[in-house]
């Protein structure tokens, strides 16, 4: 079995293990299992990034064996520089999700605890399959163990949350179903996505493609128009839930965009990037106003999240090698800033069982030591330089610029808005006078919580003040993608 | 291959057709309420029929007897035997639920499901008009008499009155069809027919005329929209356990008598049919998926499941055009296949789980009847939300793959209405994405109506646990059951 294998199999195992045998009477048992799990899936993960080869192209840990013979479908597993930080995103922040949920969950631990193991190991499986259906199976598996983890754990309206969700991503997945069985045929019998790459099609057809690819892709990143399904979800998801679907399952989707959209349909991808770029401004600018009003926090992250993501799609449809680069930086940075920003509301939630903005002031009187963390992640949010969430944004923004001043100038807008949305919060939630009995009583963090959040702690920092193993290991990739994207695949 | 009398193409049937009669007898034996000796020689009888016809399935050689009536193919046994087995897997479900209601207590139900079987195989080993409406006959017959089985309940009455008014006019329909086909060929022999109407020289009109009626005597068996009216009121109002009878081994037998009639005997038509079939289908999938999205009933709702589900392995039939050669037609006739297996692979644990939950008096039909499983049962919860994901087509569940062999088929052959047609099952397949969700909503979400636990006797656990895990299981390695449908096809097509 490949490292690959590992890191997709062993979390996956851990969480059935969990589903079949655990049970509530133990729930201290199963935390540590899922602990050990968790813990266990992120050490396979590392040698990936110990042994992956920098300045290649290629695919490493490349594994490979029939599946399913009838229609040539391969088990076909791989990374690049562009999946490789995803894949250790996704094994590190569900360690972090596990720590987090300790003492919150206290019914049907070993759902919940299964849930985000299983829900890791298809994650990853998204990221390193290089097999069409593989891609696909493990794109739509995702839904389920997110379906349950909203509606069984969520809030009050956890029901349209879950549905919602369900019925939006599903949506636009299945239409990439059809350009997958589309692309299959064409092809000549083969569902191995890199050969995609090289297939020349027409016009019609990769306009055809684009949109369905863009109707699985945009639903998950989310982009403007339809967004409106995350605020929802956000609000209603279990501390969590909300956590793993801001860090790693909107990536999903921009992930799709890099391995299927860009390199399978160039010419239309060049032709529609005025769409996707508008949509993206939309997005940095607009949802950034929206951000601005909100009086839940997490709708408020949400919204930011949003923002954010509409970097990410903006620098890739502006075709350099700063965009893209900055786009995929960006993906990763988000992934553990608002991975933060979730768990943070998640630690206030606990202790005052609000989300609401007003019923906070002056947190910062009773835990300083979290107020401290939040303002980091606070200052990440807003693109402050050493922080992770700076170099993306920056190299976006650098990008956009190179393309074209005034694209560039509406995504700098987000910077204002981003830093206006996030320390507005900052100042009305933990700043000044404490404001009611329930923030008098409040009790700092313990080392549970300071354990989880120095973990991003260290992420966002150690990203902010060195990104250099980051933008390396992915260089080349890029470069070939770009490469990619400039030939023409229409026949002449 | 004719010989006269070939006993060996009959083999399973003469023994399933023995058994029924010794059962009948051991039965006036056998005064026990739950009817234990007789169920297990009935087990062990479907057993032995499931191997037979597996034997001869794997064999794989195609043969014909009685002058060409019957013919055992690869694809004719392998449908046999997963009849057999989800025949099998029925009883097991259905026993309790039956002996509950005092079902059993003249012995009837094993004797005729059998014979339902017997008259399954003669319609899947028919290769003449005339033995394939009669094992229609048989079949249905024993249908009507099992839904009407609890004669002083006013609903199965009710629902077995219906079933057989709208069941008698399907098989007049059907059999106004074949003696059309009959008057335009001169023969009643599949073969016969096939290639008088290659040669072209017959009657173009009648032989459309009579193909109208056949499809829509199929379309009626099937349950295909606009044809489906029976499949609510019969699903709702028969006991559980006949429901399930009649909803999983029979859709196996159905999908064998229109390979049988459409392909076998009637490929040359096939532009005609095919294109009454795409309306079916499309009637279908509309009809059955915003149907079932109004039901509280979770038979109801089932029932119009499985006329969505019916559509959809319909569009299979479509896109297997001729034109494109038969390598394409192998693959789209086979991935209908896939998906009727599949479809009776779940269908049998949802029912399952219904009966499991169904006690004295309570007859668990409303949807809100699962609330809270997950708290009183995880293991069950966890079986009907893999049938339920598997429905709605999730991956890594089968019944995503036999969506993905249907869509491909349709895709592979190129043309834009095609096309079309996939985007538009899609577009269908996620409506019907909320109904089945709604009711893995209702077992994991909602607070449960009482805290009993679910229990079930050691026969019936372990055979829904196989039954949930297969789904997951051929759900990640599909590809075996997916070559065994494109051989066996690919056998029935060469002759």
């Amino acid at each position: 079995m490949g490292l690959l294998s590992l890191a997709i199999w062993v979390p996956i195992a851990f969480g059935a293990a969990l589903l079949a045998f655990g049970r509530d009477e133990h729930a201290k048992g199963v935390r540590w299992v899922a602990l050990v799990g968790a813990i266990v899936s992120f050490l396979v993960t590392v040698p990936l990034f110990m042994r992956f080869q920098n300045g290649t192209a290629a695919m490493q840990f490349v594994e490979k064996t029939s599946w399913i013979s009838r229609f040539n479908v391969n088990y076909h597993l791989g990374i690049d520089g562009m999946s490789l930080w995803l894949v250790l995103l996704t094994s590190f922040i569900t360690v972090v999700v596990v720590i987090s949920a300790w003492e919150v969950i206290t019914e049907r631990v070993n759902q919940y605890m299964g849930a985000f193991l299983i829900l890791s190991g298809f994650m990853i499986g998204v990221f390193s399959a290089l097999d069409g259906i593989l891609f696909y199976v493990f794109f739509e598996a995702t839904l389920i163990p997110m379906y349950l983890i909203i509606g069984i754990w969520g809030g009050p309206n956890k029901i349209y949350a879950a549905f919602k969700f369900f019925l939006y991503t599903l949506l636009g997945s299945l239409l990439m179903l059809v350009a997958l069985i589309f692309l299959y045929n064409k092809s000549g019998g083969s569902f191995d996505i890199l050969s995609w790459h090289k297939l020349p099609l027409g016009s019609t057809a990769q306009t055809f493609l684009f949109f369905a690819f863009f109707a699985a892709f945009a639903v998950k990143v989310p982009m403007w128009p339809v967004h409106t399904w995350l605020p929802d979800v956000h609000v209603e998801a279990p501390t969590g839930g909300s956590a793993v679907l801001a860090a790693v399952m909107l990536k999903l989707g921009a992930y799709g965009f890099l391995r299927f959209s860009m390199p399978i349909a160039p010419d239309a991808s060049h032709e529609w990037a005025w769409l996707m770029i508008a949509l993206s401004l939309i997005a940095v600018i607009y949802v950034g106003l929206v951000a601005l009003v909100q009086q839940d926090m997490k709708k408020l992250v949400a919204y930011s999240s949003v923002a954010h993501m509409g970097f990410v799609t903006l620098g890739f449809f502006i075709f350099n090698e700063l965009g893209v680069s900055g786009g995929i930086v960006q993906m990763i940075a988000h992934g553990f800033v608002s991975g933060a920003m979730f768990l943070g509301i998640g630690v206030l939630y606990d202790r005052v069982h609000s989300r609401q903005i007003a019923d906070y002031g002056g947190v910062v009187n009773t835990m300083p030591k979290f107020a401290a963390f939040a303002l980091l992640f606070a200052m990440a949010n807003c693109g402050l330089p050493g922080t992770a969430g700076f170099v993306g944004e920056w190299m976006v923004i650098l990008g956009a610029v190179k393309a074209n001043f005034w694209i560039g100038l509406g995504a700098a807008t987000a910077l204002i808005f981003g830093a206006a949305y996030t320390l507005w919060m900052y100042k009305r939630v933990y700043l000044g006078p404490v404001a009611n009995d329930h923030v008098k009583e409040l009790k700092d963090i313990n080392a549970r919580e300071f354990l989880m959040l120095s973990l991003l702690a260290i992420a966002v920092l150690w990203m902010g003040l060195y990104p250099k193993p980051f933008t390396d290991a992915m260089d080349a990739s890029v470069v070939e993608l770009l490469r990619h994207v400039a030939i023409s695949k229409l026949p002449v | 291959m004719i010989d006269k009398l070939s006993w060996v193409t009959i083999y399973p049937e003469i023994v399933l057709l023995v058994m029924a009669c010794i059962i009948a007898l051991v039965d006036l034996s056998d005064t026990s309420p739950r009817r234990t000796r007789t169920y297990i020689l009935t087990l062990l009888t479907l057993a032995a029929v499931a191997v037979l016809t597996g034997l001869a399935a794997v064999g794989g050689k195609t043969s014909y007897g009685f002058g060409g009536m019957v013919v055992s193919d690869s694809m004719g046994n392998w449908l046999k035997c997963f009849a057999s087995l989800a025949l099998m897997v029925t009883l097991v479900y259905g026993r309790p639920y039956a002996a509950d209601r005092e079902m059993l207590r003249g012995g009837e139900l094993f004797t005729i499901s059998m014979l339902a079987l017997l008259g399954m195989f003669v319609m899947i080993g028919g290769s003449n008009f005339l033995l394939i409406y009669l094992g229609l006959e048989l079949l249905t017959l024993s249908s009507y008499a099992l839904v009407a089985l609890r004669r002083d309940n006013a609903v199965a009455s009710e629902a077995a009155m219906k079933y057989f008014v709208l069941g008698a006019m399907a098989s007049g329909f059907l059999l106004y069809g074949l003696s059309m086909m009959y008057g335009a060929t001169g023969s009643l022999d599949l073969n016969e027919v096939f290639k008088a109407i290659s040669t072209g020289k017959v009657n173009h009109q009648v032989l459309v005329f009579g193909l109208v009626f056949i499809v829509a005597g199929l379309a009626f068996k099937v349950g295909a929209a606009p044809f489906h009216m029976w499949v609510p009121d019969v699903y709702q109002g028969a006991p559980t356990a006949v429901t399930l009878l009649i909803g999983a081994a029979p859709e196996l037998a159905a999908f064998g008598i229109i390979i049988r009639l459409l392909v076998d005997g009637l490929q040359p038509l096939a532009i005609d049919w095919q294109q009454m079939l795409a309306v079916l289908a499309i009637a279908s999938l509309v009809v059955g998926n915003l149907a079932a999205i109004a039901q509280s009933n979770l038979k109801r709702m089932l029932a119009y499941s499985t006329i969505a589900q019916m559509g959809f392995m319909l569009l299979g039939l479509v896109a297997g055009s001729d034109q494109q050669g038969t390598q394409n037609a192998q693959a789209a006739y086979s991935a209908s296949m896939f998906y009727v297996i599949t479809y009776v692979l779940t269908t049998l644990a949802s029912f399952g789980i219904i009966l499991l939950l169904a006690r004295e008096g309570f007859e668990s039909e409303e949807i809100t009847d699962l609330a809270g499983l997950n708290q009183r049962s995880p293991l069950y919860a966890g079986v009907m939300a893999i049938a339920m994901f598997s429905l709605a087509g999730l991956p890594p569940l089968v019944g995503f793959y036999a969506k993905l062999a249907v869509l491909q088929a349709l895709i592979a052959s190129g043309a834009a209405i095609y096309i079309g047609l996939a985007v538009f099952a899609v577009i269908m397949s996620l409506i019907g994405a909320f109904y089945y969700l709604r009711v893995v909503k209702v077992m994991y979400f909602d607070a449960p109506v009482t805290a009993t636990t679910v229990s079930a006797s050691f026969d019936v656990r372990t055979v829904l646990t196989i039954n949930g895990a297969l789904i997951l299981i051929l759900g990640v390695l599909p590809g075996g059951l997916m070559t065994l449908c494109y051989d066996a096809i690919a056998a029935t097509l060469a002759h």
